[in-house]
């Protein structure tokens, strides 16, 4: 029989949670004989290549590209987790939450006090995805199943989570798994 | 406008001889005089009441009805409530818009106009109805909202909007002049006549505990909506240890739909008066307060009227009915826009000068009331019921309707009937039976008790209006067909969200959410598992809140679930795990206006 | 003392004082109930519902129903759990709490309390109010992005510190802590030594420039969930 698949990615996050992953240390031989990885920055595929079992998804959805990766992933993957805080609550990408978009944008790229940018233009690149008003969190966009907080989650949290996932089990978080920071 | 902010009010304050209890009235006065109460009008009333300036900003932000930032001269306030939505209130409200060239929310660039919705202002049987300041404009069509505004904005008041009512001198006649009563079925104890005094007298003839005995016997339950036993009230309050009573009428008649106590006060204050002297009487109390909301300004006149003719005839003041010894009197206190000040405690609370926010209990009023003394506090039409009682025998009284629900019942009638109005009907009529009174028979729902009560459809109708089966303090909204009751449970738990008092969680932010789900489910963006979402959501409001607010407020949603399914799930879609909630093209608008391309859909 | 009483909690027979609340009663026996607006010392809030019980059947917030003589209360049931649960939730959602950078993290009750209950992300939508932070006094700060409305400052300065600095402002949703001047907490009487500024339960009101101070492993509820502490010293 094939292994379960899984696949990762990191939306509007900073790649925190993936070495978090990393970081179940010598367990990732063991997670290496249990599954294959499919779309993943691990394996660097970019492209699902058939039906996961388990997605794991860092960071919340900031702009267009971030939706439409997540919408893939909720179509591919059996069981979808939001990995960490920014995938669980938005996270510190979400603190631009309650400012004007254009005000985003020109603190980011104009008037902001440490920007150095004679010209003042705002990057608007075509291929720049465009921002959505809000960073969501995944759960806004679609359906989660199993959310593991923490800016970034415990290894132990994430082995846990997987392997109980794996074992078709719901993960069971001890009290020092389970924290949002 | 009086030019000096400070000696305003140093004035009002002064009136009130500094009373920290009377900052509702002093606020209430610099609103109406300047149009908002400034920053340095809370300073200064902070200093002449010698209270905290955030208790008074704490006041100010609290009620609907004051604001710190400025207003126009000239407010219209239009009810927003089901029963005037559903006649065609939106259209009016879009004709004002238009006339005025402002938005729900603003204010004319001449700073003289503001346009507002406010909830229910009981006028639902002559609605789209709005306030013009105090002055109420019934019978709303566009063209009228037209008229009226082309009016304000040509200078003139919101009484010459009103010139029959403005050129009425007598107190009575202008609010017949004003608002329609609109008495559809009267019946043998509310609208009966009774000579002023006679209940009073009889009541005096005997001791204090005859009165509660004979309140007692006749079984009468308040009829503000809990109908806790009266009698037992009043024991209760005279039991207490308390160097002063007080006796607090509940006119603050907020839940949409209900307009009864607006109608007793404009045809028989003297028996609510006459209920208040007798409880006052039964209880030991020598002061009275009559809690008037805000929205019923217009009364004020008429019932201080009535007031002086009683201190006059010797029925209020001193040595009452010539009664050494016994000294009563009653004052008004108008409140200043808050549904939840129609809750005892939280009214108790605002009569005191503060935010209407309801207290923990026990203790219960009748023990630590008003200025922490026992206090009663009784519906309006409590008291008529009361003096009804006192006067005619409580087997008089208790003859006419079913053993636990003694007595008659007005019900204010709205919605889709022929003949909307105020009925005094005996305790025990099936819907049916109401409905075919009123004109409604082809109902597909009936809201019995506002929307904190109880809305059954058409396999209930056999059901019967009674304490033991469907309360009612008196609002009955009737919805006939076509009308959408997801749409009708959305309004509500708008009123609800702006209503809750903010005090408890599960009210303050459960109410938000509850409302997210069905405003969702309302945009066809809800999926089949959101109806179990919602009903674990009610089901915890209901549970944890600390008031009857929070207990009750998500019963438009849980009777409709209940009730009406096939209605709500005809506004679902099918789940495929992507969160139709999620409206990309709405998320994306502000980035397409500012990059100022579409984006590539995939 | 002769007038004592006794009544259950889940079935256990505890003693209770003529005045004592049950949330009282329950501690003084080494039964913890979760809460969050109520601090000893302070009167009785009853706000944040989570010290919610079932008293002869019916909800009431332990930290202000009286208990006595003969009461049945149910405390730790599941239905209670799962209620509790849901109201910590709402006051998740309802404000903007980033413990990965909040200066509380660790310290704080309503996190400890998530944390107990096993809250691994609230089932409801984030609200993502926009609310203000003021620093404008030199050695405290509020930040209403953190604020959960209990109450407990507002109690403590007008009754403990004899202050009245804060106070509630608004109504519904909108509610939020006010201060006692127009200028903002910098021109209120608040002083460090207030028991308002140390009251707070999470990470609205803080004082300035001493964030941080205990690593990450060593602070109050990184190993030891909230209201252990009592349950031992009753047990
Ligand atoms: C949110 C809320 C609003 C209420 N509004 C009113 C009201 O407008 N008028 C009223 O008489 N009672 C109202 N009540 C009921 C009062 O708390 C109280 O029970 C009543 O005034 C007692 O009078 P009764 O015993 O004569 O009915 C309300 C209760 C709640 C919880
Ligand atoms: S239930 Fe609502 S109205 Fe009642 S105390 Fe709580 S927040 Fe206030
Ligand atoms: S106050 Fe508590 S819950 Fe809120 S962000 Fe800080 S640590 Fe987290
Ligand atoms: S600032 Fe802190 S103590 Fe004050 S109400 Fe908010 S959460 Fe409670
Ligand atoms: S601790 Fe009891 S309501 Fe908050």
């Amino acid at each position: 029989m094939d292994k379960p698949k899984i696949a990762t990615a990191s939306l509007a996050g900073c790649f925190g949670c993936h070495m978090s992953l990393l970081d179940i240390d010598e367990r990732i031989l063991k997670l290496i004989e249990l599954v294959d990885f499919d779309k993943s920055p691990i394996d660097d595929l970019k492209t699902f290549t058939g039906r996961c079992r388990v997605g794991l998804v860092e960071g919340g959805c900031a702009n267009q590209e971030n939706v439409e990766v997540l919408r893939d992933f909720r179509k591919h993957c059996d069981v979808l987790v939001a990995l960490g805080d920014c995938a669980t609550m938005g996270g510190l990408p979400a603190m631009r939450n309650g400012i004007p978009l254009r005000e985003c944008l020109e603190e980011a790229y104009r008037d902001g006090l440490t920007v150095h940018n004679p010209s003042g233009t705002i990057p608007n690149d075509p291929e720049i995805p465009l921002l959505l008003d809000k960073v969501r969190p995944l759960s806004d966009v679609v359906k989660v199943d199993v959310f593991l907080p923490g800016c970034p989650p415990p290894a132990d949290a994430i082995w846990e989570a997987v392997t109980a996932l794996l074992e078709g089990r719901a993960p069971n978080l001890t009290y020092d798994q389970l924290k949002y920071d | 406008m009086p030019t000096d902010l400070a000696v305003f009010i140093q004035d009002r304050a002064r009136e009130h001889g500094g009373d920290r209890t009377r900052l509702l009235d002093v606020v209430r006065a610099v609103q109406e005089a300047f149009g908002h109460v400034s920053s340095e009008a809370m300073d200064l009333v902070a200093q002449a009441l010698s209270v905290r300036r955030v208790e008074v900003e704490g006041v100010v932000s609290y009620y609907a009805f004051l604001s710190r930032e400025p207003k126009g001269q000239v407010v219209i306030r239009l009810s927003d409530c089901p029963s005037c939505r559903i006649h065609g209130m939106e259209a009016v409200g879009a004709a004002f818009e238009e006339a005025l060239g402002i938005r729900f929310g603003g204010t004319t660039p001449d700073g003289r106009i503001t346009l507002e919705h406010t909830p229910c202002i009981g006028l639902c049987d002559q609605g789209p109805a709005a306030l013009v300041n105090e002055v109420p404009i019934t019978r709303l069509t566009p063209g009228k909202a037209r008229e009226v505004s082309r009016l304000l904005v040509a200078g003139r008041t919101p009484w010459d909007l009103a010139p029959k009512a403005r050129d009425t001198a007598d107190p009575v006649a202008r609010v017949h002049a004003l608002v329609d009563s609109n008495i559809r079925k009267e019946g043998l104890v509310v609208f009966a006549p009774m000579p002023p005094g006679q209940a009073v007298r009889k009541a005096l003839a005997g001791t204090p505990e005859a009165v509660i005995e004979e309140v007692k016997a006749s079984r009468l339950c308040g009829r503000g909506g809990a109908g806790f036993p009266a009698g037992l009230k009043w024991e209760f309050a005279r039991k207490a240890p308390g160097d002063a009573k007080y006796v607090i009428c509940n006119a603050d008649e907020g839940e949409p739909g209900t307009f009864k106590d607006r109608v007793i006060l404009t045809e028989n204050p003297d028996l609510v008066f006459e209920g208040m002297t007798l409880a006052a009487y039964a209880i030991g109390a020598a002061e009275g307060i009559v809690y008037l909301r805000a929205e019923y300004e217009y009364l004020r006149a008429h019932l201080e009227a009535v007031l002086a003719r009683r201190r006059t005839e010797g029925l209020l003041g001193r040595a009452v009915a010539g009664r050494a010894g016994f000294d009563f009197d009653i004052r008004i206190q108008v409140g200043a826009g808050a549904y939840i000040c129609g809750e005892e405690s939280a009214l108790i609370e605002s009569a005191e000068g503060k935010r209407g926010v309801p207290r923990n209990r026990p203790p219960f009023p009748v023990t630590v009331g008003y200025l922490d003394k026992p206090t009663s506090v009784n519906n309006v039409e409590t008291f008529c019921c009361a003096a009804r009682v006192v006067d005619t025998g409580a087997s008089c009284f208790s003859c006419v309707g079913s053993i636990r629900s003694t007595g008659t019942k007005l019900l204010s009638v709205s919605g889709d009937v022929a003949r909307p109005g105020i009925y005094e009907v005996q305790f025990g009529q099936s819907i049916r039976e109401f409905l075919e009174m009123v004109g409604g028979e082809d109902a597909i729902a009936v809201q019995v008790g506002g929307p904190s009560g109880t809305c059954i459809g058409p396999a209930e109708f056999e059901r019967h209006i009674a304490f033991e089966d469907l309360a009612t303090g008196g609002s009955m909204m009737v919805f006939g067909p076509g009308r959408d009751m997801v749409q009708v449970a959305a309004w509500f738990m708008d009123f609800f969200v702006h209503e809750s008092c903010g005090w408890c969680t599960p009210c303050r932010v459960g109410n938000v959410l509850i409302r997210e789900r069905v405003q969702r489910i309302l945009a066809g963006r809800g999926v089949p598992a959101d109806v179990a979402y919602l009903e674990t959501l009610c089901t915890t409001v209901k549970k944890m809140s600390r008031c009857g607010l929070g207990q009750t407020s998500p019963n438009p949603v849980v009777f409709g679930l209940k009730n009406f399914r096939p209605a709500w799930e005809a506004h679902l879609g099918p789940d495929d795990g992507l969160n139709p909630a999620f409206d990309m093209d709405a998320a994306l608008a502000d980035a397409v206006r500012i990059a100022g391309r579409e984006p590539v859909h995939p | 003392m002769s007038d004592t009483f006794r009544f259950t909690i889940d079935g256990v027979e505890v003693t209770g004082t003529p005045g004592q609340t049950i949330l009282q009663a329950a501690e003084a026996a080494g039964i913890w109930i979760p809460r969050l607006c109520y601090l000893e010392g302070l009167v009785p809030g009853g706000a944040c519902r989570v010290c919610t019980v079932k008293v002869q059947g019916r909800f009431q917030a332990a930290c202000a129903f009286p208990a006595g003589p003969g009461l049945v209360v149910e405390n730790d049931t599941e239905e209670i759990r799962e209620l509790r649960k849901q109201v910590v939730e709402m006051l998740f959602v309802e404000g903007n709490h980033f413990c990965m950078f909040c200066e509380k993290s660790g310290n704080c009750e309503l996190q400890a309390l998530a944390y107990r209950l096993g809250i691994a992300s609230p089932r409801y939508p984030y609200l993502f109010p926009v609310r203000q932070v003021d620093a404008s006094h030199p050695d405290v700060f509020i930040d209403g992005n953190r604020c959960i409305q209990c109450g407990r400052c507002i109690r403590a300065s007008r009754d403990v510190d004899g202050k009245g600095v804060f106070g509630f402002v608004e109504r519904s949703r909108d509610t939020r802590v006010g201060v006692d001047a127009r200028t903002g907490l910098g021109g209120t009487s608040l002083t460090l030594d207030d028991r308002a500024v140390t009251v707070c339960p999470v990470g609205a009101i803080l004082k300035k420039r001493v964030g941080f101070a205990v690593p990450i492993g060593e602070r109050l509820y990184d190993h030891r969930p909230i209201g252990t502490d009592l349950e031992r010293r009753g047990a």
